[in-house]
């Protein structure tokens, strides 16, 4: 029996259908990251399963039992809003601790959980204040441990992550999937950062207007994504043109090398290059059109724009999209 | 030039407010203030001269201490009823959908739409002995009992016209609190009730109390509403004032009684005042 399972799940307004047919399954312990484009159903659909969105048709099954009406309040679940939604009028610590509260926990207990869960945010010296006086970033973390510290079952994060520093995100995403390795919760993270959603999660689903376009791990999505849409959403790619009447094929930007000029499978001239740290981005123009290659830095001279160089790749690495799914 | 212009055009901006407030309000406080500490005679009224006669006379004579005190006992009787009835009923209307919820808020401002003196009698012929209250007490085999002049009376009439004071700042509030806060409880586990206790009603405190003050300022120094439902005995403060400059004529006594009602309105208003400065600026803002 699945741990959550969403099935034809669906919300309608008026005649926008924010959230359509979406069907999911989920295992107890996984971590599911729900990644696609603004607007494309994400909150909607993990407020469906937080119950403040009553869901058009379709059922949402946790456990087994049917929770598709259930209240709110019986659901037992860990959520962190968008829009954060701390309670303003409370300390960062009385935020933290009001569902341990509500849980009855005694009040020893309850300190030392805050305390555990303030210090796992990096807040534990901001425990006093009122959340008018944190900034965004520090808001949002202070969700993160009020959802967290009540260690629920089902850990719902809407973008739990947005407002942090590179450095701090990094921190807590692996904090995120030490907790849900540790203690075994299972957890759905709304994200837009296909990065993000890539380095935490066991499986990602993508959606698009509403629709789920496809469910998968992050390798598969990214090596082997259904739709051109998707192609384009979870990274950069080439499209390489190939012969009428047979499908576009692709190619990321990574798996293409720089070799000298006449030994690769076609000539380009370099015609901009970008410095992304790690990493040299050039823009080439070739016979098959534009192409976008992206090179480590490993430490020798990159390429000067006007070169022209030879572009070489595995025919492995070309993939190529089903027709009519693109 | 230019930039000291500038810097003193909120100041201009602010005069014909400011010459309202000094003509309009000031003066007649100032006169006031001044006849109250002047000598009474009974043949020829106010004699100027200086005395604090009229203000000792206010605070120990049991006959106005009665007054006062009746006046604060309806104040604060209608605040709590109008903070009782106001507040869910606000919270009722801002969960409202769209066509009910500007209908059911005209409905709560009626009162004010309809004159004091309509509204007043209106509510004299409802609670009179021959009234439809009493008929149908008697119908219920309960008898007749004397509603009107009665605080329950001025009371009743108070808050019926309060109301919609009360119910603006709670609204207002609500409507500035973000619904997913309130989610936010429930979905840790809070029921409705503590949902709404510990996490709605703290964060419109202000509006309540700022709407608590209002009411009770203009309870407290009602004139109209006592007067017509109150009767000749049931005095309150500002009855009292008008009794002493049209019917005792003793102009200074009227003077020092306002004064001391508008002191008393003052001491409560700033006390709230600093209730809500200190235990809500930090965290509401
Ligand atoms: N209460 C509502 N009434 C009408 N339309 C709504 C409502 N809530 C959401 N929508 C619409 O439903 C669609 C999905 O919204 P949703 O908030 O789920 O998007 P999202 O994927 O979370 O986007 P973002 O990444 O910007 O947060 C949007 O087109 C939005 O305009
Ligand atoms: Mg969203």
């Amino acid at each position: 029996m699945p741990f959550l399972e969403l099935d034809n799940l669906t919300k309608q307004y008026g005649h926008l259908y924010a959230v359509e047919n979406v069907s999911l399954t989920v295992e107890q312990g996984e971590f599911i990251s729900l990644l696609g484009p603004s607007g494309c159903g994400k909150t909607t659909t993990l407020q469906m399963i937080a119950g403040f969105v009553e869901a058009t048709a379709g059922a949402i099954r946790l456990q087994g039992r049917d929770i598709t009406h259930a209240p709110a309040n019986s659901r037992g679940l860990g959520i962190v809003f968008q829009s954060y939604a701390l309670f303003p009028h409370m300390t960062v610590a009385g935020n933290v601790s009001f569902g341990l509260e509500m849980q009855k926990v005694s009040k020893a207990e309850r300190a030392r959980r805050v305390d555990h869960a303030l210090t796992l945010v990096h807040l534990d010296a901001y425990a006093d204040r009122y959340p008018r006086e944190l900034s965004g970033g520090q808001r949002q973390r202070v969700a993160l441990a009020r959802a967290l510290v009540i260690q629920p079952p089902l850990l719902l994060l809407d973008e739990p992550l947005s407002n942090l520093d590179a450095k701090l995100r990094e921190a807590m995403q692996f904090e995120l999937r030490n907790i849900q390795q540790q203690v075994g919760t299972t957890t759905i993270m709304v994200t837009h950062d296909q990065a993000e959603a890539f380095s935490v999660s066991d499986r990602v689903v993508v959606m698009q207007s509403g629709k789920v376009m496809q469910i998968d791990t992050p390798y598969q999505v990214y090596e082997h994504p259904a739709t051109d849409f998707i192609s384009r959403f979870v990274g950069k790619t080439n499209m390489i043109p190939s012969a009428p009447g047979h499908p576009q094929r692709h190619i990321r930007p990574e798996k293409l090398r720089l070799v000298a000029a006449g030994s690769g499978r076609v000539n380009a001239t370099v015609a901009e290059r970008f410095f992304l740290g790690s990493q040299w981005f050039y823009h080439l123009t070739s016979d098959l059109g534009e192409l976008t290659v992206t090179i480590p830095n490993d430490g020798s001279a990159p390429q000067a724009p006007g070169t022209v160089v030879g572009v070489q790749w595995d025919e492995a690495n070309m993939r190529t999209l089903a027709e009519g799914r693109a | 030039m230019m930039a000291a212009a500038k810097k003193f055009s909120p100041v201009w901006l602010t005069l014909p407010s400011l010459a309202l407030f000094l003509v309009m309000l000031m003066t007649p406080l100032t006169l006031t203030l001044l006849l109250s500490f002047n000598e009474y005679d009974n043949m020829k009224g106010a004699v100027g001269g200086f005395t604090l006669d009229h203000y000792w006379k206010v605070i120990s004579d049991g006959f106005y201490l009665e007054i006062f005190w009746r006046t604060l006992k309806i104040g604060l009787l209608t605040t709590l009823i109008c903070v009782v009835v106001g507040v869910p009923e606000a919270y009722i209307l801002s969960r409202m959908n769209r066509p009910w919820r500007s209908l059911f808020l005209m409905i709560v401002l009626t009162p004010l739409l309809v004159s004091v003196v309509v509204r007043t009698f209106g509510w004299s012929m409802l609670l009179g002995f021959e009234g439809p209250i009493n008929q149908l007490f008697v119908a219920l085999g309960w008898g007749k009992s004397r509603l009107l002049y009665t605080e329950g009376a001025v009371i009743a009439a108070l808050v019926h016209v309060m109301l919609p004071f009360m119910i603006i700042p709670v609204w207002t509030s609500l409507q500035k609190l973000d619904p997913q806060v309130e989610q936010a409880a429930l979905s840790f586990g809070a029921s409705r009730l503590t949902a709404i206790t510990r996490v709605v009603l703290p964060q419109i405190m202000p509006g309540i109390l700022s709407g608590g003050l209002i009411v009770f300022g203009l309870a407290a120094s009602s004139f109209a509403i006592p007067g017509l439902l109150g009767g000749r005995r049931l005095k309150m403060v500002a009855t009292t004032v008008y009794d002493q400059y049209l019917h005792e004529l003793n102009w200074p006594m009227g003077a020092s009684i306002a004064v001391i009602l508008l002191l008393a309105n003052l001491v409560v208003m700033l006390t709230c005042h600093r209730v809500v400065e200190g235990q809500y600026r930090r965290r509401l803002g």
